[in-house]
């Protein structure tokens, strides 16, 4: 449906220049960095499992053994699989043990040949790694052929919050009986500051369950019978964010889970994790979800929750285009972003629906072949439950009307309690109402002046900060509260002592299999 | 008049009406089950006018009734605000004339909260529903540390920065997490500072009871819809004194 704004494509090109222009400094940075959780996303891929009785895992005692000898700079790759050949160990999960009792010395290699012999070992074991990535990624796409995929845009995307995973999937499943065709499992508050991924399947969480890689295996399992019995491929969705971004993303690749929320600036602004470490786990954890064929969904949505709608309109089109960018140099493909955006207007200001469906329709027209995450009102829930369900079905309508990919149910319950059965069913209804009656409504919908001129407005606002942006830094511009109006600087915010500068012998193996 | 009845759409006439979802299929039992549940909450006679089956083993029921109970309305307990609701420009100039130096505030979301939402609007300089935080105020020096601060660090800023006020955000109820991190809060900062040098400790969050501040060991607790504005009028109240 391009084309009914009339954007003019230089403009638009002129944008993504401007994006690609301010987003390049970052990605040097993130080529020349590494990070804690880097790193031990390398070892989960190259086979190190299990944790220590204090549920600490063993990446990340084997990490810490390593960084304490010869410090981050070098990867971890070199220097781990030099001790297993230089202690004779076989297997990389029992050297980590030894190592957290302080039984290995860990140290880069003189000899050209033991490097070599050490890279060669640790790149053997991270194909591996890769190697059962690829075929999640192959049964995924088996198992979409086989009972297909939803038989209407947009897919339908529902959210289980728990805590107890055994109460998540008979949840997940009765949602997906109702027509879910994405189902989302909450991560529980606070893991995302959390330096290490738990172990095991998880019965408590706070307001959510936690992300582990036995919780993604369960869900998905489970996911895979409702599949069979509905004929329509269930996607599962959690979140590649905070401290353990890139191990998460490894973990989603190995255990084929669908979708992904991975945002390249939402760590910094609303959880106040370093920028540069956010940027490099962002670049790794991109790389990853591109192999296993992954979507990703970006977080603009939020921006929205701080700043107002109307005025900041413009930087959620900064933020897409960011993470367009971001998302193609790390290897992603358009339909692989989940650009996302949100229905956060004032209901009272005069013209809130039409200002949405510019919006909407701006963010439809920039990237008309990704499945933009459509996110619902939020803010302007207020306990009325009448009257939100009114402005999710108008919500619903926009999103249809629009074009949206993915389209996130919302509930008239939001700010008063995680949703019932009850709620869930009612929106459920909404959106099977509006799509059903006004799903193929866009065909009749033509956009008069005053949406095509706001969508112009807020696509020039958007070049506007893009270019100071660009003489500024992107950097400096998260510093200075451009994005949701926090202010993050560079040498702030949680998880920056596991940052460190790649030396020039920096090796990962992993990396090399992704570039 | 103290005593009232519900109003549907006459004076006295007791209507309300209810949601809810029952465990069980849909059918005539499970209809009877529903007008019963009424009854036993005093609707009389109830009215089943919709009902809906969920899923395999779940229904959801609308139900509108007469209720036989009365209220009294002078025997309803509330926090009334107690303060008076200055503007902007009078906080400030109590501040500047009574304290003469800025008042310092602290604010955070403690333990694994991490919605910043509640604490942002009432801090942030853009604020909510068009009323400025109170950053926006010159004589307030406000310090965000925005979300899962522990407290341990809460209380070593509260002392780093002489706040005068902390305010804490809790969103999160999960097993009654806002009233254990709040009262660990109030704990620490008894244990770390003597009376005259605690802080004035405010909590905030829509599922908080106003009347339990006592019990949960803070100063003032404000519920949803709270606006900085009030949050301000009650600082200057509190520890500067009346505006006249």
């Amino acid at each position: 449906m391009a084309g009914k704004l009339d954007l003019d494509p230089r403009v638009v090109a002129r944008a993504r220049k401007l994006a690609a222009r301010a987003g390049q400094p970052v990605v040097d940075l993130a080529r020349s960095h590494t990070t804690v959780s880097v790193e031990r996303a390398v070892l989960r891929l190259a086979g190190v499992r299990g944790a220590d009785a204090d549920g600490i895992p063993w990446v990340n005692r084997l990490v810490d053994a390593v960084r304490e000898d010869v410090g981050l700079g070098h990867g971890v790759a070199v220097p781990v699989f030099h001790a297993l050949a230089s202690t004779g160990v076989e297997d990389v999960t029992v050297l980590a043990q030894k190592a957290a009792a302080g039984a290995v010395r860990f140290a880069v290699p003189d000899k050209k040949g033991e490097i070599t012999a050490a890279r060669r070992a640790a790149s053997r074991a991270a194909r591996a790694g890769l190697k059962q990535v690829d075929r999640r990624r192959a049964e995924r796409d088996r198992l979409i052929k086989r009972y297909g995929d939803p038989k209407q845009r947009p897919w339908i995307y529902l959210i289980v919050a728990t805590g107890d995973i055994y109460e998540d999937i008979p949840q997940a499943q009765a949602a997906a009986r109702a027509g879910a065709d994405v189902i989302a499992v909450i991560r529980s508050t606070g893991q995302s500051l959390l330096d290490y991924v738990p172990e095991g399947a998880t019965r408590e969480g706070f307001a959510g369950t936690y992300a582990t890689q036995e919780n993604f295996r369960l869900m998905r399992a489970a996911l895979d019978e409702t599949s069979k019995e509905l004929g329509r491929y269930i996607r599962l969705t959690n979140y590649a964010s905070g401290l353990c971004m890139p191990e998460i993303a490894a973990l989603a690749g190995l255990e084929r889970l669908d979708m992904m929320l991975n945002d390249s600036m939402y760590g910094i602004l609303f959880r106040d994790i370093n920028p540069i470490r956010t940027f490099v786990d962002q670049r790794f954890s991109r790389q990853v979800h591109a192999r296993a064929g992954i979507i990703i969904n970006t977080g603009e949505d939020n921006y929205l929750t701080t700043a107002d709608a109307v005025e900041a309109a413009h930087t959620v089109t900064v933020s897409q285009l960011l993470n367009e960018f971001f998302a193609h140099e790390a290897g992603l493909e358009n339909w692989q972003l989940g650009l996302g955006h949100a229905f956060e207007i004032n209901p009272d200001l005069p013209d809130s629906f039409r200002l949405e469906l510019a919006h909407a329709l701006l963010a439809r027209e920039l990237f008309p072949d990704a499945p933009l995450k459509w996110m619902p009102p939020t803010k302007h829930m207020t306990g009325d439950v009448f009257r939100g369900n009114l402005l999710d079905g108008f919500f619903n309508l926009a999103g249809a009307l629009t074009g949206q990919g993915i389209l996130l149910v919302g509930m008239m319950t939001e700010a008063v309690v995680t949703p019932w059965l009850s709620d869930r069913d009612i929106a459920l209804q909404n959106v099977r109402y509006v799509l059903n009656g006004a799903g193929n409504l866009h065909e009749d919908f033509t956009p008069g002046p005053f949406i095509r001129g706001r969508a112009e407005q807020v696509l020039t606002e958007a070049i506007d900060l893009l270019e100071r942006i660009v003489d500024d830094t992107l950097l400096d511009a998260i510093a200075d509260g451009t994005f949701g109006i926090m202010k993050r600087p560079a040498d702030r915010g949680k998880g920056l002592d596991g940052v460190a500068k790649q030396d020039e012998d920096y090796y990962n193996p992993v990396t090399e299999g992704l570039e | 008049m103290s005593i009232v009845r519900p109003y549907g759409d006459a004076t006295g006439d007791g209507m309300v009406q209810l949601s809810f979802t029952l465990p069980i299929p849909h059918d005539k039992r499970a209809e009877g089950a529903a007008v019963q549940l009424a009854g036993k909450m005093g609707m009389d006679p109830a009215m089943l006018v919709h009902a809906k089956q969920m899923g395999d083993g779940f229904t959801f029921f609308v139900v509108y009734g007469k209720v036989n109970h009365l209220v009294d309305t002078d025997k309803v307990q509330v926090v009334e605000r107690d303060f008076p609701l200055l503007s902007a420009k009078e906080v400030n100039a109590v501040i500047k004339r009574r304290l003469r130096r800025r008042l310092n505030v602290v604010g955070a979301c403690i333990g694994t909260d991490a919605h910043t939402v509640g604490i942002d609007a009432i801090l942030n300089l853009k604020g909510i529903a068009g009323e400025k935080g109170l950053e926006y105020y010159s004589e307030l020096s406000v310090t965000n540390m925005g979300a899962q601060v522990s407290v341990p660090d809460l209380v070593e800023t509260a002392r780093e920065k002489k706040a005068d006020a902390v305010l804490v955000s809790q969103v999160v109820t999960q097993r009654d997490a806002h009233l254990l991190n709040t009262r660990a809060m109030s704990a620490a900062f008894r244990e770390a500072l003597p009376a005259g040098k605690r802080p004035l400790l405010i909590v905030g969050g829509p599922r908080f009871d106003e009347l339990m501040a006592g019990d949960l060991g803070v100063d003032r607790i404000f519920s949803r819809g709270t606006t900085p504005r009030e949050v301000a009028s009650y600082l200057v109240h509190a520890l500067v004194g009346s505006s006249s």
